[in-house]
């Protein structure tokens, strides 16, 4: 297993995560060592089983579709990092 | 009447019934008690004492207009990743350290009605990702029988606020072990619930087929009580299970002989400190001489289950946080230089280096070459595990481990090796990724004086069986009745 500094900054971009020089090398080491361990899982023998998707049976967790949480305006808006009026204010995203 | 701080929930709310005291009486002591401690312990991120005394007079008001009810006027605190509408939730990163909840958790709703009084919210490892709270953004939390140790995490402020008296009981959440780990590592009782059992609406998501919110507190019958509030379905969470709720608190008297206990071969070997083993063992034979028999089972896939929840759990965390971008909500950086730098920015720069690392090891593990490998292979593994689980309930109506390998390890001893302190859950993780129910409860000390967790884990849905065996056992071990000295 390694990686190397095109896959963690490949990694980093599919994150969004802006990473220093410094921190690209940090964790190209500690992923390495990490996902290294987690080879371990190659030893089990899987032929054949299904993955584990569903966690619970919630029963039949269909509702009714009606709004019974009526969107809190203000509230929702008073957290915005930038606002105009009643919007979220971002930078220009199409030339 | 400091020493009232220390008393169990169940019997403050009889102090309250009978008018021996008030809630602000009592809010007003707790709040002391935090004051004169908390400079050392540093339990909470946010505390709301006039809010707190609000709550204490509503609850006074409602008793004396003749409402009787166990949590009515009790102080309990919330670990910081749950929503409390009005009060900072900041789930202990910099990405929300000025967030105000909108709206309150299912939990927080259900706990007000039931009248619990709201002394603030709890430190964690940030976004609940680590075994120690050293991730918070805001500074650790100390452990309150030697505050040179870790107090466990993710929520270690929770468990070390109610070892240290600073609330009756308190919400944690559990996606890895994060609520029994530290209920270890404190001396306290933690409870994780099956997968289901109680909402996540307004609980700030980690790893969704995980995450469970569950009670803490001091006694077992305190976590009853807390857990029949919280538990049950809710419309506003789709996973949350439909299973009737029964009163835990009512059924705790329940009689051992005749039960089967399962020791799995795997949990008392290398690895595990000495006292731990012998705690657990200990605690066995007690079990044998009250007549539940001990049998061996096996759980030959447990050694997967690190890589297999470290897979699973980071794919889940790297899309979760994706919504963490600095358009609606939170910290907000590098906008000048457009949209991409800040998102990236914002990310870079409000994340801590264990939730970076935790999203970078899960959008790997979801990436185009390398999901058939990991998290597919980690699903799969998930499902033999769980098996793993089913074999030991035809022998044994419950499993029986230790809670952690080791007691509470100090501060600064597993940072420099996230690998390493991903391995001190090896014992809580096997639970989560069954979806089962599990609960920690002391078991003894070791020659530090540190706790000692004993941690039972049931079939789904048999929080009651759990709490019924829990409370049957505490009640003959007088370390219930210990408490730091701070």
């Amino acid at each position: 297993m390694t990686l190397d500094r095109d896959l963690v900054r490949n990694i980093a971009h599919l994150a969004r995560l802006e990473l220093s020089g410094d921190e690209e090398a940090e964790y190209m080491a500690q992923l390495e060592n990490i996902l290294g361990y987690f080879r371990t899982l190659d030893d089990a023998d899987t032929t054949g089983v299904e993955p584990a998707t569903e966690m619970v049976d919630a029963g039949d967790a269909l509702r009714e579709d009606v709004v019974n949480n009526p969107p809190a305006g203000e509230e929702l808006l008073a957290n915005a990092p930038r606002r105009h009026d009643r919007w979220f204010r971002v930078p220009k995203i199409i030339e | 009447m400091s020493e009232i701080v220390w008393r169990p929930l169940a019997d403050v709310s009889k102090e309250l019934d009978a008018g021996r005291i008030s809630a602000v009486e009592l809010t007003t002591e707790i709040l002391r008690h935090i004051d004169a401690t908390e400079s050392r312990v540093r339990s909470f991120l946010t505390l709301t004492p006039e809010a707190a005394l609000k709550d204490a007079r509503e609850a006074d008001r409602r008793r004396a207009g003749g409402e009787r009810s166990p949590l009515l006027g009790i102080p309990i605190a919330v670990k910081d990743v749950i929503l409390t509408k009005g009060v900072r939730t900041t789930a202990a990163s910099k990405i929300l350290e000025n967030f105000l909840a909108p709206y309150d958790a299912t939990v927080i709703r259900r706990l007000r009605e039931a009248g619990a009084v709201f002394l603030g919210k709890l430190n964690c490892d940030e976004f609940a990702m680590g075994s120690s709270t050293e991730n918070s953004a805001f500074g650790p939390t100390y452990n309150p029988w030697n505050l040179k140790r870790v107090p466990g995490g993710s929520s270690g402020g929770s468990a070390a606020a109610v070892a240290a008296g600073q609330c009756y009981a308190a919400l944690g959440t559990d996606t890895g072990g994060s609520i029994r780990q530290p209920a270890a590592c404190c001396g306290i009782v933690g409870v994780k619930p099956s997968y289901g059992r109680v909402s996540r609406y307004g609980l700030i998501a980690y790893a969704s087929s995980f995450d469970q919110i569950g009670p803490m507190a001091r006694t077992v019958a305190d976590c009853a009580l807390l857990l029949e509030v919280i538990a049950g379905r809710d419309p506003c969470d789709a996973t949350s299970a439909p299973h009737p709720v029964p009163r835990y608190s009512a059924e705790l008297e329940r009689p051992l002989r005749g039960l089967r206990v399962g020791l799995p071969r795997e949990c008392l070997g290398e690895g595990v400190q000495a006292e731990v083993r012998e705690a657990v063992c200990s605690a066995l034979r007690w079990f044998e001489g009250e007549g539940v028999s001990v049998v061996e089972t096996a759980l030959p896939h447990l050694r997967y289950a690190i890589p297999t929840y470290y897979l699973v759990a980071t794919a889940e965390a790297s899309s979760n946080l994706a919504r963490y971008d600095g358009v609606r909500f939170g910290l907000r950086l590098g906008e000048e230089e457009g949209l991409m730098t800040m998102y990236g920015r914002t990310r870079a720069c409000g994340f801590g280096p264990e939730v970076k690392r935790r999203i970078m090891l899960g959008t790997y593990a979801l990436s185009a070459g390398y999901y058939d490998a990991y998290y597919l292979r980690a699903l799969k593994v998930r499902t033999l595990v769980r098996r793993d689980f089913e074999a030991a309930f035809d022998r044994a109506d419950l499993v029986v481990m230790p809670t952690a390998p080791t007691t509470a390890f100090p501060l600064g001893a597993k940072t420099g090796d996230p690998l390493e302190m991903y391995l001190s859950d090896i014992f809580t993780i096997a639970a989560n990724l069954a979806g089962l129910p599990a609960l920690s409860l002391p078991c003894g000390f070791d020659q530090e004086g540190l706790p000692i967790g004993l941690q039972l884990v049931g079939r789904p849905f048999a929080e009651g069986q759990l709490l019924a065996v829990a409370h049957a056992y505490e009640q003959s071990h007088p370390w219930k009745d210990q408490h730091p000295s701070l």
